[in-house]
C-alpha cells in the first residue's frame, strides 16, 4: 500500500514458507517440507519410505494419499483408492505396510486395466489415423515416434501436415517423415482440411497401409478451432467412408487436471478412441490417467502408447501394472 | 446490495452464535474446501500445505464484518493471501543494461519459449521501439530453428540463423557478439525444452547463462501444469538465477494453480502472461485475476468485496456529497480518507499490496494500528496547523521543515504526500459529478500501490 513510502527501499520476500505447526502431524509437515528442500521430490521414493514403516496407521494412511494427490491423481479418485485400500485393509487384514504398496498397486491396475487396448489396425485399408490436442503436448513428436513403430511392424505409413497454422510445423513433421523414410503430404499454406483430404486420396492411390493426420495444437476454449477440428474429421469421412479408424488425443504427462477437459472437449468434438500419454520420462507420474479411469469407469479411452522420450524408438504400449508400479517407483538417479 | 435489516440481524444471529470472529472450528472447515479448490487447481500439494497454514494464522481471530459467513470471510482472506503471494513488486522487463541486453528462455518441452520469444520481440519492437534480435540454441528438435526464423519474422524482429550442428555454447558467444557489432539493444535467446531431470541438457542451460550474463533469465511455464511443478520450477531455480515467470497458455480454462506453486518455489516474479497463439498473444500478468481463477470461487469472492465495500458506504458518500456541494477537498478529507481506507479493509481488497483486508479492518475494530506507513501520513499531517490542512498551497519550504520535524519524517516524504494530494485533489474535481463508488474507484487508481 502508499508504496510512495516504499520506493527504494526493498519490500521483504513475500514467499519466505512459515513454519511448520508443532501440533498436528509434524512427521507429515517435515517430510514433505524435507521434500521441499531437495532437488526432487520423488514419490516412489517418498513411498518406499512410507512402506517401511513399523505399522499401518492413519499417518501411513495419509502420506500415501498425499503421495497420489501429488502424482496427479486428482481429489476425486485419490479419494476412491484411498477408501477401496482401506476395505482391503479391512477385508485381507492386512498388518504389514509393504503388503499396502501390493494392494495399492493391484487397485491401481484393475483400475487402469480397462484402458490397456492396443491399436487394432484390422483390415481397413487405409487405415486412417487422426492425432489431435493441446498446443505442444507432444502430437508431431508421437507420430514420428508411431510411424516408426508401424514401419518396424512391415507397415507402409503416409504422413499428412495437417498443422497448417504454426511455424515450421510442416518442416518439424517433414523432418520426422525423413528420419523415417516416408512421405509427407503438405501444401504451402493453405486450409487443414484440404491438406489432410489430399493425403487420404494419395493414401488410397497408392496402397498405402496407414496414413497419420498431424493437426495444429488448440485448447479447448478456442471454439471455432474445435470447430474446424471436427470439419476436419469430416472430410477424412467424406474421402474415405468409415474413417477416421482412430482419433488419437495427445496428452502431456506433466499437465494437471486440466487434462480431463482436454479429454471431455476433444471426446464431445471428435470422439476420441484412443490416448498417448506423452513426456513420461520426466518426473511427472502421469497420475491423471487413474482419474481419468476412474471418471469414465466402464468405458474408458484406451491408452495405447506412452511417450517416453524424444527420440524415435522413445514410444512403448501401454501396460496397466508397469505403470501403476512406475507410480509407486523411485525414478532412476540423474547419471 | 443488502439492506440494513438483514445485515444487522445476520450480525446479531452471528455474535450470538459466537461467530463474529473467524475460530478454529469455522475455520477448519472452510481450510477443507479452500484445500479442495487448490488441489483441484493443481496447486502443489506442499504448496497447499504451506499456503493454508499461513491464512490459518491470519484468519484466527479476524472479524467476519457485515452480512459475511465465516466460510465466505475466509475465502477473503484466502484471497488476499493468494494475491499477495502472487503479486509483489511491480514485474516489468528489466533492460537497463549495457546492450544487448539479453534476455533467456527456459523451460520444459512444449512449454511455449519459442512463440514467447516472438512476442517478447514484437512487444519490445513496438512499444519500446528496441532493435531485438532473435537466436535459437534448440539445435535438438525438428525445424526448431526454422520455427523461430518464422516467428521472428511475423515479429517483425532480426533473426540469427544457426546451423543445428553447432554447439548451443558457441551460437550464443557468436550471437552476442553479432549483437553488439550491430547495435542490438536486445538479444533474445530461444532454447530447447528440457527436463529438469537431464543433468546434461541442465548443464547445458547452466553453460549457456554463464556465457550469456543475460538481464532477464525467463522460466517459460505452462499454465496447465499439475502436480510435478514444484518438482521442475525447484530445478530450474536452483540451475538458473530466474528472474521472472510468464506463464503461457491461459487462454485455456486451466485453473492455473502451477502459477502458485511456480512463484513460492522460485520466488521470482509472475511477469507476463501468454493468452493466444499469435504474438500478440501477451499480456502483464494480472494476480487479482489469477488468484480468482485459481481459488474458482469468483462468486465468493465477489460478495466478499462487495460487503467490505459496503460497511463504510455512509461515509464515502458523505464524502462524495461535500465534493459535489462544491467545498473543496482539502487535507481533512484525505486524513479521513486515509483513516477510511484503513478502516474499510474494503478498499483492501481493491489494494493489491495489503496484507489481508480482513486482518487490517478486524485490527482497526480493536484500535491496535499496526500499518507503519499509514500512521506516518496521519503522522505528518497531524503536525500540521489547520490552516495548512485547510489549504495546502500555502505549505511552502519552512513549513514543510516544521512538518518534518513535528512528524519525525524527512521533508522528501513531506513532498510526497503533498503530491499525492495534489494528484487526489485534481481527481476530485474531476468527478464532481461522480458517486460514491466512482469516486472511491478513482481513488484506487491514485493511491500507489492501489488497483
Ligand atoms: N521428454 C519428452 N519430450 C517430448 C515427448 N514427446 C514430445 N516431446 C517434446 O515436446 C515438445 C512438443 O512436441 P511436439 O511434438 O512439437 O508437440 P505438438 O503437440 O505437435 O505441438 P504443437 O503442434 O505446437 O501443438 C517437443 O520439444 C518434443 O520434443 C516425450 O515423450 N518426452
Ligand atoms: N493457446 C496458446 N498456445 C500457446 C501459447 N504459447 C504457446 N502456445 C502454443 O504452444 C505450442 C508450443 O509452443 P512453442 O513456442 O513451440 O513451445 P516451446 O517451449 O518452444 O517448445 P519446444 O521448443 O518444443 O520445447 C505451440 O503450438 C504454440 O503455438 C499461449 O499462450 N496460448
Ligand atoms: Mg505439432
Ligand atoms: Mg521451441
Amino acid at each position: 500500500m502508499f508504496g510512495f513510502f516504499k520506493r527504494g527501499g526493498k519490500t521483504a520476500a513475500p514467499i519466505a514458507p512459515t513454519e511448520a505447526p508443532g501440533e498436528d502431524k509434524p512427521s507429515l509437515l517435515a517430510r514433505l517440507r524435507a521434500g521441499l528442500a531437495k532437488t526432487r521430490t520423488q514419490i516412489g521414493g517418498q513411498l518406499s519410505g512410507i512402506f517401511r514403516r513399523a505399522r499401518i496407521d492413519e499417518d501411513l494412511l495419509e502420506e500415501l494419499e498425499s503421495s497420489l494427490l501429488m502424482a496427479d491423481v486428482g481429489v476425486e479418485a485419490t479419494e476412491w483408492l484411498m477408501q477401496s485400500l482401506r476395505e482391503r485393509i479391512r477385508r485381507d487384514r492386512l498388518e504389514r505396510p509393504e503388503s499396502l504398496r501390493t494392494a495399492l498397486i493391484e487397485l491401481l491396475t484393475e483400475l487402469l486395466q480397462p484402458m490397456e487396448r492396443p491399436l487394432d489396425l484390422a483390415d481397413r485399408k487405409p487405415f486412417i489415423i487422426m492425432v489431435a490436442g493441446v498446443n505442444g503436448s507432444g502430437k508431431t513428436t508421437s507420430i514420428g515416434k508411431l510411424a516408426c513403430h508401424l514401419r518396424a511392424h512391415g507397415l507402409s505409413v503416409l504422413l499428412a501436415a495437417g498443422d497448417t497454422f504454426r511455424a515450421a510445423a510442416r518442416e518439424q513433421l517433414k523432418v520426422w517423415g525423413e528420419r523415417n523414410g516416408i512421405d509427407v503430404v503438405a501444401q504451402e499454406g493453405g486450409d487443414a482440411a484440404a491438406v489432410v483430404f489430399d493425403a487420404v486420396q494419395a493414401a488410397k492411390a497408392r496402397g498405402i497401409d496407414v496414413l497419420i493426420a498431424d493437426t495444429a495444437g488448440r485448447l479447448p476454449t478456442q471454439l471455432h478451432l474445435m470447430e474446424e477440428i471436427a470439419k476436419i474429421k469430416r472430410v477424412i469421412a467424406k474421402a474415405e467412408p468409415g474413417g477416421p479408424h482412430e482419433v488419437l488425443l495427445v496428452l502431456d504427462a506433466n499437465i494437471g487436471q486440466n487434462t480431463l477437459a482436454q479429454l471431455q472437449a476433444f471426446d464431445a468434438a471428435l470422439g476420441v478412441t484412443g490416448l498417448i500419454v506423452t513426456k513420461l520420462d520426466g518426473t511427472a507420474k502421469g497420475g491423471v490417467i487413474a482419474a481419468i479411469a476412474r471418471s469414465r469407469r466402464g468405458q474408458p479411452p484406451a491408452l495405447r502408447f506412452i511417450g517416453v522420450g524424444e527420440a524415435l524408438d522413445d514410444l512403448q504400449p501401454f501396460s496397466a501394472r508397469a505403470f501403476a508400479e512406475a507410480l509407486f517407483e523411485s525414478q532412476p538417479e540423474p547419471t | 446490495m443488502l439492506d440494513n435489516l438483514t445485515q444487522r440481524l445476520t450480525r446479531v444471529v452471528k455474535t450470538l452464535r459466537g461467530q463474529a470472529r473467524l475460530t478454529e472450528a469455522n475455520i477448519d472447515e472452510a481450510l477443507r474446501d479452500v484445500r479442495l479448490a487448490l488441489l483441484e487447481a493443481d496447486v502443489s500439494l506442499p504448496v497447499v500445505k504451506d499456503f493454508l497454514q499461513r491464512v490459518r494464522e491470519q484468519a484466527l481471530g479476524q472479524q467476519v464484518i457485515g452480512s459475511l459467513t465465516p466460510g465466505q470471510a475466509l475465502i477473503g482472506v484466502v484471497h488476499d493471501e493468494l494475491v499477495r503471494l502472487m503479486g509483489g513488486e511491480a514485474a516489468g522487463l528489466n533492460l537497463a543494461v549495457q546492450p544487448p541486453a539479453v534476455i533467456l528462455l527456459a523451460g520444459l518441452q512444449g512449454a511455449g519459449k519459442t512463440t514467447t520469444a516472438g512476442k517478447l520481440g514484437k512487444l519490445l519492437r513496438e512499444t519500446e521501439k528496441k532493435k531485438v534480435l532473435a537466436v535459437s540454441c534448440d539445435v535438438y528438435r525438428p525445424a526448431a530453428i526454422e520455427q523461430l526464423r518464422q516467428v521472428a519474422a511475423q515479429a517483425g524482429i532480426e533473426f540469427l540463423p544457426t546451423d543445428p550442428n553447432d554447439k548451443p555454447v558457441d551460437i550464443v558467444r557468436h550471437a552476442t557478439d553479432y549483437a553488439r557489432r550491430h547495435y542490438i539493444d536486445v538479444l533474445i535467446v530461444d532454447t530447447a525444452g528440457r527436463l529438469a531431470v537431464d543433468v546434461d541438457m541442465m548443464d547445458e542451460i547452466r553453460a549457456l547463462h554463464g556465457a550469456l550474463h543475460p538481464a532477464e533469465t525467463l522460466f517459460v511455464v505452462d499454465a496447465m501444469l499439475g502436480q510435478d511443478a514444484v518438482n521442475t520450477a525447484r530445478a530450474f531455480a536452483e540451475a538458473l538465477p530466474l528472474t521472472g515467470v510468464i506463464l503461457t497458455k491461459l487462454d485455456g480454462d486451466a485453473r492455473g494453480g502451477a502459477a502458485l506453486s511456480v512463484r513460492q518455489v522460485t520466488g521470482a516474479p509472475l511477469k507476463f502472461a501468454g493468452i493466444g497463439e499469435k504474438l500478440g498473444g501477451l499480456e502483464a500478468f494480472h494476480p487479482r485475476r489469477m488468484a480468482s481463477r485459481i481459488l474458482g470461487m469468483g462468486d465468493i469472492v465477489g460478495l466478499v468485496e462487495e460487503a467490505r465495500r459496503t460497511v463504510d458506504e455512509g461515509q464515502a458518500k458523505a464524502l462524495a456529497q461535500k465534493i459535489k456541494s462544491g467545498k473543496g477537498f482539502d487535507l481533512n478529507d484525505f486524513l479521513e480518507q486515509i483513516a477510511q481506507v484503513r478502516k474499510m479493509g474494503g478498499l483492501s481488497a481493491l489494494l493489491d499490496k495489503l496484507p489481508a483486508g480482513l486482518a487490517q479492518a478486524a485490527q482497526q475494530a480493536q484500535g491496535q494500528v499496526d500499518d507503519r506507513t499509514t500512521r506516518r501520513i496521519q503522522g505528518i499531517i497531524h503536525a500540521m496547523t489547520p490552516a495548512e490542512r485547510a489549504r495546502p498551497e500555502i505549505i511552502k519550504a519552512s513549513r514543510k521543515r516544521r512538518i518534518a520535524l513535528g512528524s519525525g519524517v524527512s521533508v522528501q516524504e513531506v513532498n510526497r504526500l503533498l503530491n499525492q494530494f495534489e494528484q487526489t485533489q485534481k481527481l476530485m474535481k474531476q468527478m464532481s459529478r461522480g458517486g460514491a463508488q466512482k469516486m472511491l474507484r478513482g481513488l484506487r487508481g491514485m493511491l500507489p500501490g492501489m488497483r
